[in-house]
């Protein structure tokens, strides 16, 4: 069973934050097809946060297909993200790795090589739009 | 559906000053509200209105449809918690249950005692050496355990430490998710409220100075920052709520339901505490203008 955490710094609606960790779950693999969600009161009891807030995270799991709900029993993970993808992980962390050190290499820190991170991820988002 | 609070025109005076006016509110069922503002703004006098404890001066107040304090049964529905989680301190866990079981017909004698064994209260204490974050669960299952369709909650935690208020919180969560019970609970703790309740009321200076659901209060207010502008001349569907200039620039906190389409602004989104913090400036500096102008006659009538 997965177990949820809360960053209150980060900016993240609380809903989207569970809705993250569930995913990231599946994509490690730490959450497979069958897997029960920790219950709603669990949820709220343990993080402290309002019951609706879990509720509205499992139903967008349901609506993203990643879950189900059986009234009376709970939430269960129906899909798993798929598994190629989690053996192409290495393979590309690896890549990665190589872009990292060339980057730091060329003498960019931290923060410029986040920038160019997220500013090529945007914009192959807006070109997938188009 | 019925309300779990509605107001309209509500108002309490002492003597000579409001400690509540004109507030007009209509608080949904089976939430978790929270209520802010500063000191003496009259959050105390709303909640104990609200329990029937005062009655009102002016205007009216529902809870749950019914008038506060009106008979057992609404006295029944409603569970209090007073500030700073008041006990009898000459009487022990045990005794306080006992007294619980006696005054509440819808009292629940399984669920108080699983609370207290899970929070790990010894049933002889006597409940006046108990730490504060004891006492304030201790309060807080009392008044669970009474089977309320409304909780209301006085600053329960403001004098807790992080990891008691903490513990308070999940409780107060976990109940809400198994009874679905109402909770109105005042705080200073924005950053509490925000991960407990769906539904803020900002009040101020005796007076609601804006209420609505967390999600949509978020995403009404935009912070502009641009070349200096006039607020007066701000179109008419964004509502200004603060505003401040230096020379050249410009920020102004706007409430408007619609994207903000003009270019020469930056927009940026605030979080709960600043939204908060925003009316309550904006409150102080209305009153700060209508002491200036009183000032101001007071000045031209000495003429």
């Amino acid at each position: 069973m997965i177990e949820f955490h809360l960053d209150s710094r980060s900016g993240v609606a609380p809903y989207l934050q569970l809705i993250q960790q569930v995913r990231q779950a599946l994509r490690l693999g730490l959450l497979r097809e069958g897997d029960q969600l920790p219950t709603v009161k669990d949820v709220s009891g343990s993080l402290a946060i309002n019951p609706n807030t879990v509720l509205k995270a499992y139903r967008e799991l349901e609506y993203q297909g990643l879950a189900s709900a059986r009234p009376g029993v709970g939430t269960f993970v129906t899909a798993t993200m798929s598994s190629d993808s989690i053996a192409a992980h290495n393979e590309l962390s690896h890549d990665l790795e190589g872009w990292v050190s060339k980057a730091r290499a060329a003498g960019l820190d931290d923060e410029s090589i986040g920038a160019i991170f997220q500013r090529t991820i945007r914009t192959a988002v807006q070109e997938e739009v188009r | 559906m019925t309300a779990a609070i509605e107001a309209s025109g509500l108002g309490k005076k002492y003597r000579r000053l409001w400690a509540l006016s004109d507030c007009t509110l209509s608080i949904p069922v089976g939430r978790v509200v929270g209520l802010v503002g500063p000191n003496g703004a009259g959050k105390t006098t709303l909640l104990n209105l609200a329990t029937g404890m005062l009655t009102p001066t002016s205007g009216r107040i529902r809870v749950l449809g019914g008038a506060p304090g009106s008979g057992p049964d609404q006295l029944a529905r409603v569970g209090y918690v007073a500030q700073d989680a008041p006990i009898y301190s000459g009487l022990s866990v045990a005794d306080h249950l006992r007294l619980g079981a006696h005054l509440n017909p819808r009292w629940d004698a399984d669920l108080a005692s699983r609370r207290i064994s899970q929070l790990g209260l010894v049933l002889k204490q006597k409940a006046g050496t108990l730490s504060g974050g004891q006492r304030a669960q201790l309060a807080l299952t009392l008044a669970i355990a009474k089977r309320p369709e409304l909780l209301i909650l006085d600053e329960p935690i403001a004098s807790l430490d992080p990891l008691a208020r903490r513990e308070f919180l999940q409780v107060l969560m976990e109940s809400t998710a198994e009874s679905g019970v109402s909770v109105v609970m005042s705080s200073h703790l924005v950053a509490d409220l925000e991960r407990i309740s769906e539904y803020l009321v900002v009040l101020v200076d005796s007076r609601v100075q804006v209420a609505g659901a967390i999600d949509e209060l978020l995403a009404s207010h935009q912070l502009l920052t641009g070349p200096r502008r006039d607020p007066a001349t701000m179109p008419p569907n964004q509502h200004v709520i603060t505003a401040s200039h230096t020379d050249r620039q410009s920020t102004i906190l706007v409430r408007c339901d619609e994207p903000i389409a003009d270019p020469s602004w930056t927009v940026d989104q605030i979080d709960l505490e600043d939204l908060v913090l925003a009316y309550m400036g904006q409150a102080r500096t209305n009153r700060l203008d209508l002491s200036d102008r009183a000032g101001t006659k007071i000045l031209e009538e000495k003429r």
